[in-house]
């Protein structure tokens, strides 16, 4: 006869899944049910607030400084995404090759931007990306002849950010890659190139395939990370305004302004609804064409 | 001949592969490099030199124009100790409150059966993919209404137990806490708080290590929930600190990349020591999970 479990006291799971639990409900669950009923109010900071119905929302929609902090987060997410997954892949191949030396050292340092926070990143790069004193400007100037007067943080604030999102992110994406890397099939690839397979054939149908599914989660957490993004152009434009013709204003960063410096919390829970249905329907999204993969 | 040539394009091959890594690694380490040299220069040396001030010192380098004066003044000037002790403060008591919070719930979710747990798991699955931009606005409401806004409360207490914790630690413990061993446990007499604390957490080790690390990272670098919450400048982290001094000493470039390196450093001195963990951790929750 094997051994009896001894009878576990019913309330000790609950004990143990309690912080959870209470964690949950208030500062989850409540803010949640509120951030619904905040956006029929209009609020004057936190303690005085009144009905307005659905005027927030339809307020947001003619709101043009909305759609244009919609179409700047977009716009960034889709080519900063677009261009961080192929790059990372790219880097994850080149670090997979059995016999390179000093993978760890490599690894290291294309990672470590990652350990910087965006207000951190955000602060170096309002510094770095000045026209004419900025170091990036003069680092391109004596390399490539590149105009020192390009006005990063002006009128092209986009391509600025996109450039200090790659810096950041690159890195951390190439880890996943390099992680899904790992179990790629070595025989198989050895197999298809004794049968004749490329590297580009090898690449395409037994690479590919494998690290489909890391690849399409690691999309999916960096475009929602992209659009969420705000601390990276608040802090480059050193907190001031969002740019010229509000080239650097984001739907956070738009959230933040209307919830916290005019002190309206129901235009900004509208705008976080707005943003999280977007962000959820990605997930939706996701899911539909993953189905059947296991990630 | 043949043979030859191959081998000749395979070490081609070769030398591009590690050319394109250190082009890469050029690229990535410049800004720190800049950071670094940066932090240590004279205002009128800052914009000057694009990184250390040329002159006819050792290595063509006028390492007389380098100074300490940056930091002496973040530190004399400025409160920055301060700062450094509340981000200190702050992120281990974060990583510590959250890790132990998150690995009950994750323990209660893969090892006891109970009523309601196929609900909670569903909770937590909801929970994973709220934004957390949606509750900035709710929150601060509730914390006003809690008498939480201005202290570290507001900040801690919202920290406990996360989803993503829960979650992370319950798919490491299904794996590797067994049964028979929790089980062995209990009948030598081992109360269940205790076994949690001597058998189970020792056994998820790794998570435990990459977690900690994880969380201490992300309050390190947490700008917008301090930003909103604390007013009081005596309580800033460094991350906001950092912000306010861009602001109000605009043109003090030496004492704003100096404080970036103060912020920065302690990070990489952690990661160095843990980058293992950390890595494996990271992966972890995607990969394997």
């Amino acid at each position: 006869m094997s051994r009896r479990r001894r009878a576990v006291a019913p309330w000790v799971p609950y004990f143990f899944i309690a912080p959870f639990l209470l964690s949950f409900a208030l500062f989850t669950l409540y803010p949640l049910i509120q951030s619904v009923i905040l956006t029929t109010r209009q609020s004057f900071g936190p303690g005085y607030d009144h009905y307005v119905g659905l005027a927030n929302f339809s307020n947001i929609l003619s709101d043009a400084k909305f759609w244009v902090a919609l179409k700047n987060t977009l716009t960034f997410a889709i080519i900063s995404v677009g261009i961080q997954m192929p790059l990372s892949l790219g880097l994850a191949l080149l670090m997979n090759q059995p016999w390179l030396r000093g993978r760890s050292l490599f690894r290291l340092a294309i990672f470590s931007p990652a350990l910087v926070g965006s207000v951190f990143v955000g602060i170096m790069s309002a510094i770095v990306f000045q026209k004419r004193t900025g170091m990036l400007n003069q680092v391109l100037h004596s390399l490539f002849n590149f105009d020192p007067d390009f006005p990063w943080l002006s009128t092209h604030l986009m391509p600025a950010m996109i450039i200090a999102s790659l810096w950041m992110w690159t890195g951390f994406n190439m880890i996943y890659f390099l992680a899904a890397l790992q179990n790629v099939d070595r025989e198989l690839v050895e197999a298809a190139s004794i049968d004749g397979a490329g590297p580009v054939q090898r690449f395409l149908h037994i690479t590919l395939p494998t690290i489909r599914p890391v690849a399409g989660f690691v999309t999916l957490i960096c475009m929602i990370a992209s659009l969420q993004i705000f601390e990276l152009p608040y802090l480059m434009l050193a907190r001031l305004n969002s740019g010229p013709e509000d080239r650097g204003l984001t739907v956070v960063m738009y959230l933040y302004q209307t919830g916290f410096n005019i002190g309206d919390l129901g235009y900004a829970s509208a705008i976080g609804w707005i943003l999280a249905i977007l962000l959820i329907s990605l997930s939706i999204l996701y899911r539909r064409l993953s189905r059947g993969e296991a990630v | 001949m043949k043979p030859r040539s191959k081998s000749l394009t395979l070490n081609l091959a070769k030398a591009l592969n590690y050319a394109l890594l250190l082009l890469a690694c050029l690229v990535t380490l410049t800004p720190f490099y800049w950071l670094l040299v940066a932090a240590f220069k004279k205002s009128e040396d800052f914009f000057a030199h694009t990184f250390l001030p040329k002159g006819d010192g050792f290595l063509g380098v006028a390492w007389y124009k380098l100074t300490l004066d940056n930091f002496s003044r973040i530190f004399t000037e400025l409160d920055f100790a301060n700062n450094i002790l509340n981000s200190v403060f702050l992120a281990s008591s974060t990583a510590v409150i959250s890790t132990i919070t998150a690995a009950m719930g994750g323990y209660a979710l893969a090892k006891y059966e109970f009523r309601g747990r196929d609900f909670i798991m569903g909770i937590v699955l909801a929970a994973l993919i709220i934004p957390a931009p949606l509750l900035l606005a709710p929150g601060y409401q509730l914390l006003y209404h809690l008498h939480l806004l201005d202290s570290y409360g507001g900040l801690l207490l919202p920290a406990v137990a996360p989803a993503f914790g829960v979650f992370l630690f319950r798919q490491a413990m299904l794996n590797s806490v067994p049964q028979s061993l929790l089980d062995s446990a209990r009948i030598d007499g081992c109360g269940e708080l205790h076994c949690f604390w001597v058998i189970v957490l020792p056994l998820v080790r790794p998570m435990v290590g990459a977690y900690l690390l994880i969380t201490f990272l992300g309050s390190w670098n947490n700008f917008i929930q301090p930003q909103i919450i604390l007013q009081d400048a005596d309580k800033f982290p460094l991350s906001v600190a950092l912000a306010s001094l861009q602001t109000a000493y605009r043109a003090e470039y030496g004492m704003i990349t100096a404080g970036t390196l103060v912020s920065i450093a302690p990070l990489a001195a952690l990661f160095l020591l843990l980058q293992k963990e950390f890595i494996s951790g990271l992966t972890s929750g995607a990969v394997k999970g």
